[in-house]
């Protein structure tokens, strides 16, 4: 019985249909499904099947973006049904990412959320103009293996040099990966401030995500 | 007199009405006073019979301004020019576009050697399958003279290779008077019959008045047998500015319009009503080669130009427009080419040849025919203009995301980015940087040669059914026959 519950959610994702997938949650929980199973089997695996058109070039960011935003918007109906100990089982990691503070852009970094998000990760994404001390303490917080910093200034690259340092000082940098991406920066900016990854465009990003988190011994 | 008038948005206009009256008036009086010259008892005596003026002894027309009016009014305002597949119909009217590769071209660019040489059946039955798959190039032409078959046979085989391999509609042309009357036959084949193919045509033949003011035998008796059997004809007058025309480029537009109303008035006199394209391929000559110059930007402006002359007599036009003096596909290549494309577009000609061209008139590459698609694409989506109503506004949605918000995941921006966007192939880049090198710094000529191989192997054109494939097979083998050619 849960399957159709399940499946219709997978099918709001796969029509880009975000507010046929916000009812299909409600609809799921009112009916008792699990909501661990409604995201993993429903809604993560219609973001799949649309990653998996997308990288087929079948598809274009548009599409790519709305059935990420229908599968964000479910989450926030399943998501506060979970037993909070229990972490969504088959995730590849948590990763949470932000837009730096004086940067008020939003779109690279929200290309990077849903790439992330099609991939298998869970993402939080806290938006744009984050100051230095949100990141730490949203750090704590939300407990993610990486978070990943983005700037499209010169100026504002700066201070992801002080996020760095303060999970640092805060006792937290070897507890989370951090990664950065944005046009003005690079890998030799990452090394330089002691980051762990840098992206040069949202595939990538996935792609050092991936790496940092589960094959660490082909890091250089 | 106007039959035409840009009643909507304004397009590219080069000539205003004034203009366009001047120059009218100067091919009347040219036609009155100096008239033209036809190698073609037949069409002398017709002529003269219907109120022309002929000098039997100098083979000279003069034809009467009211005559010329006359004929004028009878020739159709559209064309509907038939696919096999009835998916491929084009409507020649108004400012509709057609784009077809440029046709006759005597050299193929191989892409493997990089060397031009004369082309085989088997490069034209490519470029065929080819044009087939490629959406913006909306109508086949016999675009390469094979050299693997005798010459005296050349242009029905031309058209042969094209009918089996693509059901798109064919820009083509006789190299000979029986060579008309076989490929007549070849169509008739494939439109199941005589009226059939009166009723609905397939091909259009393109008739060639030898600049200035003279007409072939072979070329004014293609366009009789045309006229007879209401076959549609694109009269092509091609004066070279500063050779055989005026240096001017109203001058020339008053010789290449009189010599296109003396082949108008001749296919309206022998079948009134029959289709007739105002078409052209002017050029300018270089002065310091003494070539004709295809990507120059005065022949582009005479494509422009007539046009409008076309359109004021309400008549379908034609242009060689897209074509490239360069050797190889290069950026001169692309920029000649991509201008006349956009060009063309923006004027509403009809019928526009010459995509896949270079080296002047004289040859093919199914590279560049593939870059030329997109540039196509591109000018399609530039006559489609700017819509704007209240859900393009869009004032609801910027309400919705507000200052600082994101549109690329609004149901807005996915239900309209396909509509709004040109979608190009891979052949365009739009990577980015470190992407397109880490995928081998491609250029666009490698992106292109991928691009046909991948469309060569992956296409299949509808195929002909068995029963017409068989009896055209068979008329080809008769028309070899009878040229004592074994197949």
């Amino acid at each position: 019985m849960g399957n159709d519950f399940i499946q219709s959610l997978t099918e709001a994702v796969v029509n880009y249909e975000v507010e046929d997938a916000v009812s299909a949650a409600k609809r799921a929980l009112e009916a008792g499904v699990d909501p661990v199973a409604a995201i993993e089997e429903g809604l993560a695996k219609g973001v799949r099947i649309v990653g998996d058109k997308f990288g087929a070039e079948e598809i274009f960011l548009p599409e790519l973006m709305v059935a990420v935003e229908a599968m964000k918007q479910a989450m926030t109906i399943l998501k506060p049904a979970i037993n909070k100990s229990s972490r969504v089982e088959k995730s590849l990691g948590r990763v949470m990412i932000g837009t730096i503070e004086g940067d008020i852009h939003d779109i690279g970094k929200s290309m990077v959320g849903a790439m992330l998000t099609v991939a298998g990760f869970e993402v939080v994404d806290l938006g744009t103009d984050v100051s230095v001390e949100r990141f730490i303490a949203k750090v704590k917080e939300v407990e993610p293996d990486i978070v990943g910093m983005s700037a499209l200034m010169t100026t504002t690259m700066l201070r992801m040099k002080d996020v760095i340092e303060g999970l640092r000082k805060e006792g937290l940098r070897e507890k989370v990966k951090v990664v950065i991406g944005g046009v003005p920066t690079s890998s030799e900016w990452a090394k330089e401030i002691g980051a762990d990854g840098h992206g040069w465009n949202a595939m990538e990003a996935v792609k050092v995500a991936k790496r940092l988190l589960h094959q660490p011994e082909e890091r250089s | 007199m106007p039959r035409f008038s840009h009643s909507k948005r304004p397009r590219l206009r080069l000539l205003s009405e004034e203009d366009i009256e001047k120059i009218h008036v100067g091919s009347m009086k040219l036609l009155e006073e100096i008239g033209v010259q036809m190698h073609n008892d037949r069409a002398l005596k017709l002529l003269n019979d219907k109120g022309a003026e002929v000098d039997f002894k100098t083979r000279t027309v003069r034809v009467p301004q009211h005559l010329v009016k006359e004929c004028l009014l009878k020739a159709p305002s559209t064309i509907r020019l038939y696919s096999r597949d009835g998916k491929h119909d084009r409507l020649l009217e108004r400012e509709r576009v057609t784009y077809n590769p440029g046709s006759s071209a005597l050299f193929f660019l191989d892409s493997e050697t990089g060397e031009l040489r004369r082309p085989l059946s088997r490069d034209l039955a490519r470029l065929v399958r080819l044009t087939d798959a490629l959406e913006y190039i909306q109508a086949q032409s016999t675009s390469l003279v094979v050299s693997d078959v005798p010459e005296e046979v050349a242009d029905r085989y031309r058209l042969f290779i094209v009918l089996k391999n693509s059901p798109k509609a064919v820009i083509t042309g006789a190299f000979s008077i029986d060579g008309l009357h076989d490929m007549k036959k070849m169509l008739e084949i494939v439109a199941g019959g005589e009226k059939e193919l009166a009723r609905k045509p397939m091909a259009i033949f393109d008739t060639c008045p030898s600049a200035p003011l003279k007409w072939s035998e072979i070329n004014s008796q293609n366009l009789i047998d045309c006229a007879k059997s209401r076959i549609p004809a694109e009269i092509i007058p091609m004066p070279q500015l500063g050779a055989t025309g005026p240096v001017t480029l109203a001058g020339s537009l008053v010789q290449h319009n009189a010599e296109f109303l003396s082949g108008l008035v001749l296919a309206q006199l022998v079948n009134p009503g029959t289709p007739v394209i105002y078409g052209g391929s002017p050029t300018t000559f270089d002065m310091r080669h003494g070539t004709a110059r295809l990507g120059a930007i005065e022949t582009m402006m005479l494509g422009c130009s007539y046009s409008q002359v076309g359109k004021y007599y309400g008549l379908p036009t034609h242009m060689y427009l897209g074509l490239s003096d360069a050797k190889i596909v290069d950026t001169q290549c692309g920029l000649e080419s991509g201008i006349a494309i956009v060009l063309g577009a923006l004027a509403g000609i009809n019928v526009i040849s010459g995509p896949g061209m270079l080296n002047f008139e004289n040859c093919q590459s199914l590279e560049k025919l593939v870059i030329d698609n997109t540039t196509c694409g591109m000018a399609l989506r530039l006559i489609d203009g700017v819509r704007v109503d209240d859900e393009t506004l869009a004032i609801d949605l910027m309400r919705k995301v507000g200052p600082g918000g994101v549109y690329l995941s609004e149901k807005h921006t996915l239900e309209w980015f396909r509509k709004e966007q040109f979608m190009p192939s891979a052949l365009i880049d739009r990577k980015e940087w470190r992407t397109w090198k880490n995928e081998g710094s491609k250029s666009t000529l490698q992106r292109a040669k991928e691009h046909v191989a991948k469309i060569l192997k992956e296409h299949q054109p509808e195929p002909l059914p068995d029963d017409i494939r068989r009896d055209l097979d068979a008329a080809a083998e008769s028309i070899l026959k009878s040229h004592k050619i074994s197949a």
